[in-house]
Order: structure tokens, then C-alpha cells, then sequence
């Protein structure tokens, strides 16, 4: 009845059950002070059914950020595993658990952290930039975050029921096929991975459909935003390398539960083909989510220099030779692999190759600066830290895309080192930027700045701690993923510094939670009434903060690049235009139940219970086509209702002013 | 004016923090340096030398574009900060066609040395290639397993657990296999990593060229044994090297099919030891353990209920 689920897998190492008893409480409390305050019927509609993509831009925030956390306790206990499991002294928790650990640090990090803040910022930004007021396929977009949601149920509960993975994050067979790892860990990793990733996959379409059918009259593709065209560019890989990652997940599952060789070690499997497809869709992953931080650190080195970006056209450029070259580069993750001097000699001039572009956006950005007013605000103080973190992160980046030096760097600590430097570096600085940046567009007012910066300090300071130390412990031959070392290595002075670094990250995190909770405990001191508290170029500072449902009372026509920015500068013209009544979509639970279902149908596949596989199934079919037989799903706001909203806001306005 | 100033007295701030905290860094790092063990940059073998000098001309390189983002970076930055009033102000400048071939040509130059250079090395220190010497080769074959390392010596008729004892000065042929999850088999004084992966084979030539105990590592995840995977690469003299041999050859272990099936078993942290050959294609038996027509029925199936 119930496939292989027993009691045997409820956690028993303390660690676990800590976690779980915290997450429980967590939860538990949640929901008490929800009836508490009695919120449920706000939370289901306001939030949970809304197909605003502006909501659901906030969840997504909401959810990556939970995720964070998580990934940053997982991190701490990496930690403080290897800074004390030397010698006779076996550290904090097993291998098992600790494998486990690191396999889930990496996951979440990258599928559910980065994946949902770039989700999040896309929802937030890329509708009101371009002068829209929607997403093309609103019931999509809310579908695709209840997907990630159904992914990060799953993953989060293996916590609880099972354990997860210990066969790192991307579960390289033949160590995560049956034969060497039995229980349901994989499975978990592959379920929670294959339901959010199909969420990324119809996100990335809905989104690209956005940016080239919803512009608003006059902007052209070369009148866009930088950022835009930065997205449209993580989107157009997401189209083409999400389909890899969902066809190497279903032929893995299909070798764990129907006994399949596709990547086996015997059987004529071929475990290699694995590890060429994963990275097929891995490498393009890394540009997936850097290449949005690029975009928004070239909307805020604009912003905050008063002046145009420099050489918008060689960035377009530099960001379209970024997608292509990220398809090409793939094989530089096994140089050591054997696959012969011709092939690396290939991947490895196509890596460095990958690095011009980059370097071309790095010039760009700093001459952004030049004959500038630069105002080191906190997201112009991320922009700082992520051009020297990602500049020495890039130079270890050439220097392993040479396979000989490859050879002595492949899976150490360096290469730890190294992708952390673009990801923490690259995309989280980036993420944090643009936090800092939008949110009193979303607000109504600004984010506290001396908590800002500490919180960036505090960051900046504790990652090259934490990560200084990694490159070294490269160098002296430590390999990842090592949950005990001997202590004549004499690596374990470095591992405390970057445990004390992750410390220091810590206090980073705190910083930022405080900073987050004193805005808005003093929000009045930092309201902003103008709807354009930087001085911003862009369309969506034209509107007010918060905006309207709509976004637009009145569609913007674009004239120029930083079509705002002109606007002020230009003599002000009475609205020409007549209000017209807005079509906005109604509200759908749908989303909802489909990834209600899509969490019972991967929990079967993972416990083997078919009969619930088969409840998933009818279930997700069952409400899609539902919805798709609903009458109405749009309604009108009539021209009575926009002016009133608008004269609030001006009254509001003035009031404040 | 409170807005300036507040700006002004923030930016020295900012500094006197960048300043101190990378002076302590240097100053701290450059102490744990100079008393450590750093193999990658302290090599004992010729693979891991010429690795270690490409990474050296590599990193020079870099250096021509790194070099000025960092200096440009502070000092537009400085200079063009909003408090300073009398600097220049375009804010419609974006464009300069001479500027943007500097950037567009430089890396693109450095990239082509850096290509040709990778062409050359990538040939050169391929690990494939048989290196050149007056010795006569020493051919190892060796085997992943759950989780240890298996060195088998088919022309010495030995084999060594844990341990990989070698002559100094000689080249030696490594062929690998795994009859476990893939490992990566990495000795970083002597040479740089190469992956070991069921029913395939895979070659490292190397050398050592001084004396001393090395340590020998998988550098890919294989499970819970995986961090006490670790072996003693012993580069030796040769007649140290030959009577080794000779005691192996003499071991009471001796290591056929049914011994190494035994020992194939998963361990943790195994000892060094020795054996004597009874079978000098086992490595070929297990190679094709992974490669013949699937026989036994142990494979695991979905239980379906």
C-alpha cells in the first residue's frame, strides 16, 4: 500500500532530528498565528490564487529566501564538519549524513536559491521595464511557482522522511544508480529537481514570449534595457538547455525504477553520457543565472553614475556571444575524463574564448563610471565587490580552462573555491543589488542604507574568508567533499579561517534581516513619494511605488533607450491620451492544485506507491483541464476604478510631500 | 550638504576597511604559506612541474587585463564620485568606437597567445602520451574499489594495496579501471588527476623525480569510504624499489579471482598490504566484468505494491 515508506526512515542521527524538530516548530508556529490573526483567506487570496506577477515575483523572494537559510545551515555544518573531523576527532555528524549535506547545500543553492531569486526578480522587474502589464500566459507563470514550490516541499521532506542524496549535487552514476545507492535519497533529488525544473522550463517560454510580443509601442529590441536584453538571453538558454536536464532526469529515474541501463555501469549502460548530458544543461545553467546579475549591475552602475551605459550596443553583443559560447564549453567539467588532447584542446580555447565577452561587459561598466556622478549607494557598493570578486574569480576560471592545469585543479577545493567566486560573487551580489535597488519601487520606501552597508561588509569581508582559504587548501591537494582529513596535512588551520569566514557571512545574513525588519518598522523616514527615489532611467520608476495592479494607468510609448530618463529632460506635455478600461486575469486556484498533485506524483514515484503516481497524474491532467474549460478568466477595470486608484496615489502623494 | 558629507565620511570609511582588511589578509595568508605543504606548487614529479609553470604563464597573462579593471575600477570610482563637483560630468557620453576595440582586441589577443599555449601543453602534458626517457617503463595497472586502490604490477607479478611503491626517475604507464562508483585518481605531487570508470580503461604517465612519501587521493565522490580512499605514492630508489618486489613476490597473500573478489568487497580505511600474483590479466578480468553480456540477476528491481 504504502511502497517501500516505513519507520525504518525517519531521521536518527541528532543533527537530523534537530533540523526537523526546528522546521516543525517553524512550521507549526506558522500556522498558529495564521489563525491567529486569522489570515488564511488573505493568504489564499491575495497571495496564494493571485496571477499578479508582481505577487508572485514577492513569493518566489519569500520561498528563496527560506531556501537560503537552509543552504546557509547546510553550509555551517560543512563547516564546522571539516574544521574539526581530523584525526581521531570524526567532527559534527556521519559520512552518510554528511554527504548528504553537501549534496543538499549544492542543490538548494543552485535549484532553489538562485533559480528562484532570478524567477522572483523576472516576475518583479521584466513586466514593468518593458511597459507591460502582465506576462503573456499569466495561469502559466502562477503554475510554474507552484511547481517550484511542489519541488521545494519534496526536497525540504526528505529531511524528515528518508534523507537525501549523498551523491553530491549533480548525483554522477553510476554512485547514484540502485546498485550503490539504494534508498530514496536520489529519487528525492531527482523528483524535487524534475517538477521545479519543469516549472524553469515553462517559466523561461512564458518569459521570452513576454519580452518579444508585450513591449510597449516605440521599444524596439535595441530601445530595451540592458537588463531585458540580459534576460532574454538567460531565458533563450533556459528554453534550449532545461529540455537536457528533464530528458537526463527522466532516463536516470527510468534506470532506478524500472530497472533501465542507461547509465549503469554494466547492463551496456553508459555512465558517461550522463555526466556529457548533466553538463550539457549544467554549463548553460551558470550562465542562466549570472547573466540577469549582469543586467542588473548594468541598470544600477547607470543609475547611480547619472549617465548612459557605455556601449550598450557591444554589451547586446557580448551577451548573445555569452549564450552561444556557454553551449560549447561543457566538456571542461571532466577534462580529466580521458576524451584525448584534440577534444580538451577544443573545450579548453572555447572556455577562454567565453571570457572576452565578460571582460568586454567589465570595461563597459567601469567607463559607465567614467565622466559620471558616482553615488556609492549599497547596490553600487555590491556592484564594487562583484567586480573584484568576479575578476579573480575569472582569472581561476582561465586558468582551469587549461586542461594540464585543469588536471591539478579538477575537483580540490580551487575549483570549490572557483565557482563559489562566481556564484556568491556573480549572482548572489547581484541578486542583493538588486534588492536594495527595486524595493522601494515595490514599497513605497527605501531600505534602510548603514544596515545595507554593514551587511555588504560583513559579506564581502566573510567570503574572501571563507573562500581565500579554499583556493590555498586547492593547492595543497584537499578534494572536495572530504567529511575527515589527517591532521599532517596540516590543512585544518585554513578550514577554521573560512568556517570563521561562513561566521562572518552569517552576521552578513543578520545584518540584512535587520535591515528588512528596521525599514519597515521605520518606514516613514525613508517613504518615497516620487515613485523614483535613485533618479532612475527606466520605465518602471515612472509609475508609483507600489504600482498599480496594472502597472500603467496609461501605456508608456518609448522613444529612446533610457526612455525615463529622456522624459525628464524633455519639457512635460499634458497626458494626451484617454483612460481606457484594463483587462487584468482573474485570480485561479489551479496553479495550486497542480502542484499539490505534482508533490504527490513525484512522492510516489520516490516511496514507489504507484496508486498515488497514478492520483498525481489524473490529478494534474484533471485540473489543467479544468481551467482550460473556464468561461472567464479575465475581468475589466473600468476607467471609474483607474482614476480612483490614481487620484489615491496622488493624494498620497501630496500628502507626504 | 548633509548628504555629502554623510557620502564623504562613509567613503574613507570604506577604504581605511578595504586597506586594513587586505593587509591582514596578505600578511596572514603569506604566514600560513611559507610553513605549509602546498604539492601543487611544490611538485616531485615532471607531470605535475610543467602543470604547475602552465598555471604560473597563465595567470601572468590574465594579469594584462586584471591589472587595469582593478586600477581603472578605484580610480574611476574615486574620481568620478558625486561629491567631487569639478570633475567632468557627460552623462550622454556612451560610446567610443577606439575604446571599445582596446577591449574588444586585447583579451581577444590574449586569448590567442593563451590558445596556442593550450594547444601545445594540451599535446604535450597529455596523459596519454608516453613520456620520454633512456628507463625502461614500469607498468602499473591500477583498480578503484570500495573504497581503496588496488595497484596491480603484471610484468613483477605483485600487487599492493593502498600503496604505490615506485622507482625514482623512471617512467611509469598507469592504466586505470574502477570496479566501483568513478573515482579520480589523484597524486598531486606527482601528476594531475585522471578519472577511473567501470568497464573502461584510462592511461596516466608519470614520473617522480624525487625521493619520499607522496599522498595519493580520489578526488570524485564514491561513498561513505570515500574520504579514507586515500594511498602512499612512494617514490623510491631503485634497489629500495627492487626489494619490495621482491618481498611482495614472496608475500603469503597471494591475489587470483577469488581473493580479489573478497577484497573488492567494501572496506574503510584499509591498511597498506602486499600480495603476490597469481593471475597477471586480473586487471582485464575486471575490466570485462563490465563489459561482457549482463549474467547474474541481482540487478534491483522496482518492487512495485
Amino acid at each position: 500500500m504504502f511502497g517501500r515508506l516505513s519507520f525504518d526512515y525517519l531521521p536518527h542521527e541528532l543533527v537530523t532530528v534537530g533540523g526537523v524538530a526546528a522546521g516543525g516548530v517553524g512550521i507549526l508556529l506558522g500556522i498558529a498565528a495564521m489563525f491567529y490573526f486569522k489570515k488564511w483567506t488573505w493568504l489564499w487570496k491575495e497571495w496564494m490564487t493571485s496571477v499578479d506577477p508582481k505577487r508572485i515575483g514577492v513569493m518566489y523572494l519569500v520561498v528563496a529566501a527560506l531556501m537560503m537559510l537552509r543552504g546557509l545551515a547546510d553550509a555551517l555544518m560543512i563547516r564546522a564538519q571539516q574544521a574539526t573531523s581530523v584525526g581521531s576527532a570524526h567532527g559534527i555528524v556521519s559520512s552518510d549524513t554528511f554527504q548528504q549535506v553537501f549534496s543538499a547545500h549544492g542543490t538548494i543553492m543552485i535549484f532553489f536559491v538562485a533559480m528562484g531569486l532570478i524567477f522572483g526578480l523576472m516576475n518583479l522587474i521584466v513586466p514593468m521595464q518593458i511597459g507591460a502589464r502582465d506576462v503573456a500566459f499569466p495561469f502559466l507563470n502562477s503554475m510554474s511557482f507552484w511547481l517550484y514550490v511542489s519541488g521545494f516541499v519534496l526536497i525540504n521532506l526528505s529531511l524528515a522522511i528518508g534523507g537525501f542524496s549523498g551523491a553530491g549535487w549533480l548525483a554522477y552514476p553510476p554512485l547514484s544508480e540502485m546498485q550503490y545507492s539504494p534508498g530514496p535519497g536520489v529519487d528525492y533529488w531527482i523528483w524535487s529537481l524534475q517538477i521545479a525544473g519543469i516549472g524553469s522550463l515553462l517559466s523561461g517560454i512564458n518569459f521570452v514570449v513576454t519580452i518579444l510580443k508585450m513591449r510597449a509601442p516605440g521599444m524596439t529590441l535595441m530601445k530595451m534595457p540592458i537588463f531585458i536584453w540580459s534576460v532574454l538571453g538567460s531565458l533563450s538558454l533556459i528554453v534550449f538547455a532545461f529540455p537536457i536536464l528533464t530528458a537526463t532526469l527522466s532516463l536516470l529515474a527510468l534506470d532506478r525504477t524500472l530497472g533501465m541501463h542507461f547509465f549503469t555501469a554494466n547492463g551496456g549502460g553508459d555512465p558517461m553520457m550522463y555526466v556529457n548530458l548533466i553538463w550539457a544543461w549544467g554549463h548553460p545553467e551558470v550562465y542562466i543565472l549570472v547573466l540577469p546579475a549582469f543586467g542588473v549591475f548594468s541598470e544600477v552602475v547607470a543609475t547611480f553614475s547619472g549617465k548612459r551605459l557605455f556601449g550598450y550596443t557591444s554589451m547586446v553583443w557580448a551577451i548573445w556571444a555569452i549564450v552561444f559560447l556557454s553551449y560549447s564549453v561543457w566538456l571542461h567539467h571532466f577534462f580529466t575524463m580521458g576524451s584525448g588532447a584534440d577534444v580538451n584542446t577544443f573545450f579548453g580555447i572555447m572556455t577562454m574564448i567565453i571570457s572576452i565577452p565578460t571582460g568586454v561587459k567589465m570595461f563597459n561598466w567601469i567607463f559607465t563610471m567614467y565622466r559620471g556622478r558616482v553615488r556609492f549607494t549599497v547596490p553600487m557598493l555590491w556592484f564594487m565587490g562583484f567586480v573584484v570578486t568576479f575578476t579573480l574569480g575569472g582569472v581561476a576560471g582561465v586558468l582551469m580552462a587549461i586542461p594540464p592545469a585543469d588536471f591539478q585543479f579538477h575537483n580540490s577545493l580551487f575549483l570549490v573555491a572557483h565557482f563559489h567566486t562566481m556564484i556568491v560573487g556573480g549572482v548572489v551580489f547581484g541578486m542583493f543589488a538588486a534588492f536594495n535597488y527595486w524595493f522601494p519601487k515595490f514599497t513605497g520606501f527605501k531600505l534602510n542604507e548603514r544596515l545595507g552597508r554593514y551587511s555588504f561588509w560583513c559579506w564581502l569581508v566573510g567570503f574572501l574568508l571563507a573562500f581565500v582559504p579554499l583556493y590555498i587548501l586547492g593547492f595543497m591537494g584537499a578534494t572536495r567533499r572530504l567529511d575527515h582529513y589527517d591532521p599532517s596535512l596540516g590543512w585544518q588551520g585554513l578550514f577554521i579561517v573560512a568556517g570563521l569566514g561562513v561566521g562572518v557571512i552569517c552576521l552578513g545574513v543578520g545584518f540584512q534581516l535587520l535591515q528588512i525588519g528596521v525599514s519597515i518598522w521605520k518606514r516613514n523616514e525613508n517613504r518615497d513619494v516620487t515613485g523614483d527615489p535613485w533618479g532612475g532611467r527606466t520605465l518602471e520608476w515612472m509609475t508609483t511605488s507600489p504600482p498599480p495592479e496594472y502597472n500603467y494607468a496609461l501605456i508608456p510609448t518609448v522613444t529612446e533607450r533610457d526612455e525615463f530618463w529622456a522624459l525628464k529632460q524633455r519639457p512635460k506635455k499634458a497626458a494626451s491620451a484617454p483612460l481606457e478600461p484594463i483587462i487584468v486575469p482573474n485570480n485561479t486556484a489551479a496553479g495550486v492544485y497542480i502542484g499539490a498533485f505534482a508533490f504527490l506524483f513525484g512522492f510516489g514515484f520516490i516511496w514507489h506507491i504507484v496508486w498515488l503516481i497514478i492520483v498525481g497524474l489524473i490529478g494534474v491532467i484533471y485540473s489543467v483541464l479544468v481551467r482550460l474549460s473556464e468561461d472567464t478568466t479575465e475581468h475589466e477595470i473600468s476607467v471609474n476604478e483607474i482614476k480612483k486608484t490614481e487620484a489615491v496615489a496622488a493624494a498620497k502623494r501630496r500628502k507626504l510631500a | 550638504m548633509g548628504i555629502h558629507h554623510k557620502q564623504q565620511s562613509g567613503k574613507k570609511y570604506i577604504l581605511l576597511i578595504i586597506g586594513i582588511s587586505v593587509v591582514v589578509l596578505v600578511i596572514v595568508v603569506g604566514m600560513l604559506l611559507s610553513r605549509m605543504d602546498i604539492p601543487v606548487l611544490m611538485p616531485k614529479g615532471i607531470m605535475a612541474r610543467q602543470e604547475r609553470d602552465l598555471m604560473f604563464e597563465a595567470l601572468l597573462l590574465s594579469g594584462i587585463v586584471v591589472v587595469p579593471v582593478f586600477t581603472m575600477l578605484f580610480l574611476i570610482a574615486w574620481k568620478y564620485r558625486a561629491s567631487n563637483t569639478k570633475a567632468r560630468y557627460e552623462p550622454d557620453w556612451d560610446r567610443n568606437t577606439l575604446l571599445e576595440s582596446i577591449w574588444w582586441g586585447i583579451p581577444c589577443l590574449i586569448i590567442l597567445i593563451l590558445s596556442v599555449i593550450t594547444w601545445q601543453s594540451t599535446h604535450a602534458l597529455d596523459p596519454y602520451k608516453p613520456l620520454t626517457s633512456s628507463v625502461k617503463p614500469i607498468k602499473i595497472e591500477v583498480v578503484s574499489l570500495d573504497w581503496k586502490w588496488l595497484f596491480i604490477y603484471p610484468d613483477q607479478h605483485i600487487a599492493s594495496v593502498n600503496l604505490m611503491q615506485i622507482p625514482v626517475n623512471t617512467p611509469i604507464n598507469l592504466q586505470l579501471t574502477s570496479d566501483a562508483p568513478m573515482n579520480s585518481f589523484w597524486v598531486p605531487s606527482l601528476s594531475g588527476q585522471i578519472y577511473t570508470m567501470s568497464g573502461m580503461s584510462t592511461q596516466l604517465h608519470l614520473m617522480g623525480d624525487t625521493i619520499g612519501d607522496y599522498n595519493g587521493v580520489s578526488a570524485n565522490i564514491s561513498g561513505v569510504g570515500f574520504a579514507g580512499m586515500k594511498f602512499v605514492a612512494r617514490v623510491s630508489s631503485n634497489s629500495t624499489f627492487n626489494s619490495w618486489v621482491v618481498a611482495s613476490q614472496h608475500s603469503k597473500q597471494k591475489l587470483g579471482v577469488d581473493e580479489y573478489n573478497t577484497l573488492a568487497r567494501p572496506s574503510q580505511n584499509v591498511p597498506a598490504s602486499q600480495y603476490a600474483l597469481k593471475q597477471d590479466d586480473l586487471y582485464d578480468t575486471v575490466l570485462m566484468k563490465y563489459m561482457a553480456p549482463m549474467q547474474d540477476n541481482t540487478m534491483p528491481g522496482m518492487e512495485m505494491n
